[in-house]
């Protein structure tokens, strides 16, 4: 049985996209970082919770035919990398698309979806997954 | 103290199946299957959705049409499914995290066939009538199971849709609420059990017409109205056959309740019927609109609710999130194959 | 600071090789350097070991001692000291031993690099390579770290850095080359159409975009190079080592079309040579996939970026033309024992500027330089040798 805490810790950068703003120069940061890069020692402290935006454009994305095992039943699957509208860069699935129609700039949204599960009896471990903005 | 919907939001997955697909496969004629239960497509989950992933897309949406409400003043939430991911771990809490509104707040969920979700909105009622919270937020969502090759599985389909009760701002107040409930034995599924078991014929006249119709009969007589006193009405709709026949033996017009009917396009959500045939009148409803709604849920009973749009429906930013019609535009239809590993119908390998 | 030198090469066959063992693997390697070194093996005073994952492939953690053990030096007690870099692993190691023996604290070394990865099925193989990414936000969302490649060959194509073609044609180049290299995995020339039409692994890329899942291990000899003299006559110089790092995953880089990481590490290792791009022979690079391959010829200043791609498309990179890459077969053709293949990398290399590199011998190769990458350029090491 793999460990419930590790997947349970990231819950706010896997369900709302909560990653970190750097309270010295203000940048953000996706995932959450426990200091800023350009900051350095500055930031110590002043990191603080920033949900990122959910809506963005695709920057670039592929569609995967040769997929790990918890993912047999959607395969071939699309993941994109994004950028959302507040300029921060993120990557996960694209789903509910036409893999045959995905095109880069196009308007995608982040939802939550399953990500996967401890089995049949373990834990289901949801996060947030894209699918094209209405 | 006015209690009420404040916001609302609904979701129902993009992939249909087609009644004639599944008939094709058991050598049944699905085309007249579906003219029969006046169900034309069907809803299905993709292998990543599930009630929790509905009911926070649902909640999600409700929430971006309330930018000024802050999630934590959010004082309850109550899912209502019967098909909840897991069977002792509550839905409630994973769409509460969803929509930050944790950790100040009371969280269960809910279970009563088809009627879950109503039931969650008269415990909102509850504890923001009496002043024990500022907000409550109660969802019905499903993604149920029909046995294949069995009747259900041209009706059992998902989708959801979520409310927050509350008493500032209220778009739809409810003027009243009450439930006819008895031990009716009509649909049940044991604990375990992967598909439901029902008493066929049985589940029409002493199960959903009698409780429908009972609770109606009650709600009129309180509220002193008939059913010309009302725009809309919204019952549940395990079919398109039983409500319009409901409607008909109560007195309602077709007109009165084409906008709450959803199941003849998107097949049986279950505990979001009622929830989501509610949010397709509110997506066109104006203020004074008067809105009569009577849930089912097989055990059995019924919820009525006598709703009066107010004027603070014109200042709702009722477009922040997209409205049903604009989700149910754009269906990706699936064959019976696809559906049945989506369902997760097939025995897969370790 | 002391020069140093390879003065002994050893390379097992790659492949999926399933009479061997990782012991196996590793020890024949190595005799194979001390042989070629004319050594008894008793003179090594230190091992570096560069392996990535056989905690998951094999379930052994501690290589260093297990090499130490099984290559008789553990009687000894002699220091081991075991590299873990991603896809860099073997290189780091490399470097690692270099400064060792340049610091004066090591007189003379054995690099080793080796990887079993055949044990486990394909579907857990996959998983240990897709965690050389960022495992919680690329890995742990859904992403492979084929698709990963995937997604910067898309972008290149948008942008108009490289064609479907161009970038396919690496892989080409790698076969031409795995033909005539008889430990290589794959010792079958291609045809562009092959990889192609290959079956879509992660689009735009295909089978043959991919470099395989391989079992093998190499080895080489250190020592200082006023010293070399002692050993062999067959020996060259290494003129620079430098590594770089980067970001873990690569949606937080500025441009996902240059491995920064390659060009930081390429200038740095330029600069302590004492020569520029130009003065390049021959390279070995890092196509763990082929677009991956072109970013590198870019990366190192090879060729100019937008240009790489025809020149192999071209066929301007094989043996006998002016930039030959990948004479080994490269990860693709020659196989990928993930912690090997950065020392496979510099031993193509010495072979190559000592002329015994028999049928894929570039014709006086005085610079060679190898690049060798960890995750998605999160680890990069740009060796340069030169002959003496």
């Amino acid at each position: 049985m793999a460990s419930v805490a590790k997947e349970w810790r990231e819950i706010p950068g896997r369900y709302n996209l909560v990653g970190c703003k750097c309270g010295a120069c203000g940048k953000i940061y996706f995932p959450r970082r426990n200091l800023c890069p350009e900051c350095r020692r500055a930031s110590i402290g002043k990191m603080e919770d920033y949900a990122i935006c959910r809506k963005g454009k695709v920057f670039t994305f592929s569609v995967i035919y040769d997929a790990p095992e918890c993912n047999n039943l959607l395969k071939p699957y699309a993941v994109a990398m994004v950028k959302t509208d507040d300029g921060v860069m993120i990557s996960a699935q694209l789903v509910d698309v036409d893999i045959d129609k995905i095109e880069i700039g196009m308007p995608v949204r982040a939802v939550l979806r399953k990500l996967d599960s401890d089995g049949e009896s373990g834990v289901i471990h949801y996060g947030f997954k894209f699918v094209p903005d209405l | 103290m006015e209690v009420g919907i404040v916001s609302y939001g609904a979701y129902v997955p993009r992939y249909r199946i087609k009644p004639e697909e599944i008939g094709r496969i058991w050598g049944v004629d699905g085309k007249g299957m579906g003219k029969g239960l006046m169900i034309f497509q069907k809803s299905v989950p993709s292998p990543d959705e599930d009630v929790v992933t509905i009911a926070t897309e649902a909640a999600r949406y409700m929430m971006d049409r309330v930018p000024e409400v802050d999630p934590k003043d959010i004082g309850a939430i109550y899912v209502g499914s019967e098909s909840h991911p897991y069977a002792v771990k509550p839905t409630a809490t994973i769409v509460a995290e969803a929509i930050m509104a944790t950790p100040a707040l009371t969280a269960a969920d809910m279970e009563f066939a088809c009627k879950a979700g109503t039931a969650g909105i008269q415990a909102c009622m509850g504890l923001v009538g009496s002043g024990m919270v500022k907000y409550g937020v109660a969802i019905g969502a499903d993604t149920s199971q029909g046995a294949p090759g069995d009747a259900l599985e041209y009706s059992a389909s998902a989708g959801g849709a979520a409310y927050l009760i509350g008493s500032e701002k209220v778009i739809a107040r409810i003027n009243k609420t009450l439930s006819f409930t008895t031990d009716t034995p009509d649909f049940w599924r044991r604990e375990g059990q992967p598909y439901p078991l029902h008493g066929g014929r049985f589940t029409g006249e002493p199960a959903y017409f009698r409780h429908i119709t009972s609770a109606a009969k009650m709600m009129m007589e309180a509220m002193g109205t008939t059913p010309a006193d009302y725009k809309y009405a919204v019952f549940h709709q395990p079919n398109g056959k039983f409500p319009t026949r409901v409607a008909a033996q109560l007195g309602f017009t077709p007109e009165q309740i084409e906008y709450g009917l959803l199941t003849p396009n998107i097949g049986n959500t279950y505990s979001g019927a009622v929830p989501l045939g509610l949010a397709n009148v509110l997506d066109h409803a104006q203020p004074g609109d008067r809105i009569f709604v009577t849930s089912y849920g097989s055990g059995a009973g019924s919820d009525a609710f006598d709703i009066t749009v107010t004027d603070e429906i014109v200042n709702y930013k009722r477009n922040n999130a997209p409205v049903l019609e604009k989700i149910l535009a754009d269906p990706i239809y699936v064959d019976y194959g696809v559906y049945a590993k989506y369902k997760g119908k097939i025995i897969m390998p370790e | 600071m002391r020069d140093v030198a390879i003065i002994g090469v050893g390379v097992t066959k790659f492949g999926e090789l399933w009479n061997r063992s990782f012991r196996d693997l590793g020890i024949e390697a190595g005799l194979k350097a001390i042989e070629d070194a004319k050594l008894s093996g008793s003179e090594i005073d230190g091992l570096f070991i560069g392996n990535m994952s056989a905690g998951r492939f094999i379930n052994q953690q501690h290589i260093d001692a297990l090499i130490a053990d099984y290559s008789g030096m553990a009687s000894k007690h002699i220091p081991a000291t075991r590299v873990e870099a991603g896809g860099a692993s073997g290189a780091v190691a490399f470097r690692q031993a270099v400064m060792a023996v340049a610091s004066g604290m090591h007189d003379i070394v054995m690099v080793g690099g080796a990887e079993k990865m055949t044990d486990i099925d394909d579907p857990s193989i996959n998983s240990v390579l897709d965690a050389t990414a960022d495992a919680e936000w690329e890995a742990g969302m859904g992403l492979t770290f084929a698709s990963l490649h995937a997604m910067i060959a898309q972008r290149m194509i948008h942008d108009g850095i490289a064609t479907r073609e161009e970038i396919a044609s690496f892989s080409v180049n790698s076969h031409f080359h795995g033909a005539l290299n008889p430990n290589a995995q794959f010792k079958k020339a291609i045809t562009l159409d092959t990889v192609l039409r290959s079956g879509p692994v992660a689009t735009p890329l295909g089978m043959f975009d991919c470099a395989p899942i391989s079992d093998g291990a190499a080895s080489l000899v250190l020592c200082p190079l006023e010293d070399a003299k002692k050993y062999t006559d067959s020996y060259v110089k290494v003129s620079a080592v430098a590594q770089a790092s980067d970001t873990l995953a690569l949606f937080q880089r500025e441009d996902i079309t240059t491995y920064g990481a390659t060009v930081s590490a390429a200038q740095a290792a330029y600069k302590t040579a004492g020569i520029t791009a130009a003065d390049v022979d021959v390279a070995e690079v890092h196509d763990t996939y082929t677009v991956a391959g072109i970013m590198a010829l870019q990366d190192l200043g090879l060729f100019k970026r937008g240009e790489a791609g025809k020149a192999v498309l071209e066929g301007k990179c094989q043996v006998g033309s002016d930039m030959p890459i990948n004479t080994s077969g490269g990860l693709k053709a020659r196989g990928h024992p993930v912690g090997a293949t950065g020392v496979a990398q510099i031993v193509e290399i010495a072979e190559q500027l000592r002329g015994s590199a028999d049928k894929r011998q570039v014709e006086n190769a005085k610079y060679g330089v190898a690049q060798s990458s960890g995750g998605m350029g999160s680890a990069v090491v740009v060796s340069v040798m030169e002959a003496i």
